[in-house]
């Protein structure tokens, strides 16, 4: 037998090559590409609608603003017009007396008139009938406010991001668990991964299967998140990405390392059933510990104390930390120390998702205990 | 040379292997016989790393086993499986890719397998939208896609339609015929025996018998001779010690020693014409019944005797 020239791969190396696979099958399946697009079409319609409602919300002044087209013209007696402030969405037509400009309202050539007045306001408005609320907000004089004690958040927008953190926490650790559960179930139920173990090693498989799926996933949510941002900077409501933009580049970090995590106890525990059928009661305990801190952070954002244990819990740190950030009240170096505690459980619970992949991966038929698999009784290779 | 010493396996309080040793000779085809639940599978799993032994080594040319070296071997699982929604040719590739071949390298290999083995006009299309034949085929493929260094099959021939068994025949006897050890394990005894230079019998978790197929012949061959001639043979129960098995006009199949069996023969040849005389060499199926039956009768004795022990 001539000597062989081809060396079998590192572990490292044959994990690339199964997330290449993992990936490559992924971005094959239309109902994965039709699924991302809808959820992308979802966010940015989100935004465009929040962009309305709030205009709503605030309409006279930033319809004013708008209304450059039709200014409504107004007859303003010559000595008065020294005084006024700029009034925007009014076209200003000069009179020479009160008289010429009450005549002017009554023909309907200008909508009002600004005549003097012995008031305080120093000025009265003359109309026909009703007065145009434009032109009374421009008239309208706003005291400077000075805050002592600035919140960095209103409490919508602080719902919304800490909500928005949680959302997408959520979404994507539910759809790419999901898919890992279910590719590794499958890759059991038709018996592929008999040969795929003669050929790599397990460690390689479910690495490969973790890298793939997390790569997937964290550019799904930078997708998302440049979809947010470019619909924010669009809709002119590009004022909150300076609130959110650290926040939300630690958000990746801590959901690339949370993924991973997550990632690992999905695999292991759909390897430990045979059928996609029985997937449901072993993910159960894996799905909790993704829907905890989506909940957490939604309903429990008012409690510091809950947020900031929370923020140091590896499964509720990834939405917990960025959202303390957010708010404020993180020092510099708390997310450098929820980060390390997250990174050391995700590298324990990969390999102890190794051990229980590897060793539950090839039993065929009823479910396996999770305890029989971690027992005594098993050697490792 | 592929060696099993001392393997050992159990599953639960159930031992599957029970101190098994053999060898698989490069450049030979080694055939593994063995009934439903002897352990056929579970010392092949081993073989390949899948499974790890609780006692035992595995070794290659006097190496042990490491992870890298298995990389190289391949495989046939007896529970066949591909990726069903995967391209036959991409998915080939992969498997090659896996064990260390480049991308180019890996497609090619794919691709000439797929033209030895008939199925090139399918190569991109989807397994699961393959003939059962097909992708039977395609199976074989992936076991050798990667030029494997030692070559492990679990019932190669079990459902294959007759001119598949003929392209698996014809894949293990080129890889042993290129100096790889071939084992593979089949029910299918009349294709053992046709194929097989060596022969390892397996009951109840032991090794039974082990050897060069002609060799375990001669060993469990009984005195027993055959004889052809052109006359009636009915003479031949008169031959002191001699016990006629069978006699029908011309031929008889008889038990006796060395120089009593000579002594028919020139017996016969006085008598007139003889057109065969042979000993009679028990077929694979007969000495795979015996070992079998041997080892059920070994292994009642032992309950019976245990039992007593625990009534005592």
């Amino acid at each position: 037998m001539t000597a062989r020239q081809v060396v079998p791969p590192s572990e490292g190396r044959g994990a690339l090559l199964v997330a290449e696979r993992e990936i490559g099958a992924q971005l094959r399946s239309k109902s994965f590409i039709i699924s991302a697009i809808v959820l992308l079409v979802l966010v940015l319609g989100g935004i465009i609608a929040g962009s309305v409602f709030s205009k709503q919300g605030s309409g006279s002044a930033q319809g004013a603003e708008q209304g450059q087209g039709n200014l409504i013209p107004v007859a303003v007696v010559e000595d008065l017009q020294q005084q006024l402030p700029s009034l925007p969405g009014v076209r200003i037509v000069p009179v020479a007396d009160e008289a010429t400009a009450t005549a002017d309202v009554r023909s309907g050539q200008v909508n009002a008139a600004l005549v003097p007045d012995s008031g305080p306001a120093g000025v009265r408005v003359v109309v026909q009938d009703s007065a145009p609320t434009q032109l009374i907000g421009a008239l309208t004089v706003a005291p400077a406010v000075q805050v002592l004690n600035p919140a960095t958040a209103n409490e919508p927008v602080r719902y919304i991001v800490t909500f928005g953190f949680g959302l997408m926490f959520m979404m994507a650790a539910m759809t790419f668990g999901a898919t890992i559960a279910q590719n590794t179930v499958i890759e059991k139920q038709t018996r592929v991964v008999e040969i795929l173990l003669s050929a790599a090693s397990p460690r390689s498989l479910l690495g490969g299967k973790i890298l793939g799926n997390s790569a997937l996933a964290l550019a799904q949510t930078a997708a998302i998140a440049a979809v947010a941002v470019l619909g924010l900077v669009v809709t002119g409501q590009d004022d909150i990405l300076s609130l959110v933009g650290a926040p939300l580049a630690w958000f990746v970090v801590f959901f690339a390392v949370g993924f991973v995590l997550l990632a690992a106890m999905f695999a292991a525990a759909a390897s430990l059933v045979s059928r996609v059928e029985d997937t449901g009661p072993v993910l159960q305990p894996v799905m909790l510990l993704v829907v905890l801190p989506y909940f957490i952070v939604v309903f429990g954002n008012q409690s510091e104390t809950l947020m900031r244990v929370a923020s140091y819990v590896p499964f509720t740190a990834p939405v917990a930390m960025p959202a303390r950030m957010f708010l404020g009240d993180a020092a510099w170096w708390e997310p450098v120390l929820s980060l390390v505690i997250l990174a050391g459980t995700a590298y324990a619970v990969v390999a102890l998702a190794a051990l229980v992949y590897q060793r539950s991966v090839l039993r065929m038929g009823a479910r396996v205990r999770l305890a029989e698999v971690l027992g005594r009784r098993h050697v490792a290779a | 040379m592929l060696e099993l010493s001392g393997v050992s396996r159990s599953f639960g309080d159930r031992k599957a292997l029970d101190d098994v040793s053999f060898t698989v000779r490069r450049g030979r085809l080694t055939g593994f016989v063995g009934g439903n639940g002897a352990g056929k599978t579970t010392a092949m799993r081993i073989v390949l790393g899948v499974l790890s032994a609780d006692a035992g080594t595995v070794r290659l040319d006097g190496r042990d086993l490491d992870g890298t070296t298995r990389r190289t071997f391949g495989y046939m699982p007896e529970e066949r499986g591909l990726y069903p929604r995967m391209k036959v040719a991409e998915q080939l590739a992969y498997l090659a890719r896996l064990r260390g071949f480049e991308r180019a390298a890996a497609d090619r290999r794919a691709r000439d397998l797929l033209e030895r083995l008939d199925v090139t006009e399918r190569a991109d299309d989807r397994l699961d939208t393959l003939s059962l034949g097909n992708q039977q085929r395609v199976q074989v493929a992936a076991s050798v896609v990667h030029d494997p260094d030692v070559l492990v099959l679990d019932e190669p021939f079990s459902g294959l339609d007759p001119i598949a068994v003929d392209v698996v025949q014809g894949v293990l006897v080129e890889h042993a015929a290129s100096g790889a050890p071939v084992l593979f394990s089949s029910h299918q005894l009349d294709v053992v025996e046709r194929l097989c230079d060596d022969v390892v019998i397996i009951a109840g978790g032991r090794i039974v018998a082990a050897g060069e197929r002609e060799e375990l012949r001669d060993r469990y061959t009984e005195p027993r001779y055959e004889l052809r001639a052109g006359s009636d043979l009915g003479w031949v129960r008169d031959v002191p010690g001699v016990r006629v098995l069978e006699l029908a006009g011309v031929e008889a199949v008889f038990e006796a020693d060395e120089a009593t069996a000579q002594h028919v023969l020139s017996g016969a040849l006085d008598r007139g014409a003889v057109h065969a005389f042979a000993p009679v060499r028990p077929r694979l199926a007969e000495i795979f019944r015996e070992v079998i039956r041997d080892e059920a009768h070994a292994a009642t004795a032992t309950a019976r005797r245990a039992k007593k022990e625990v009534a005592a």
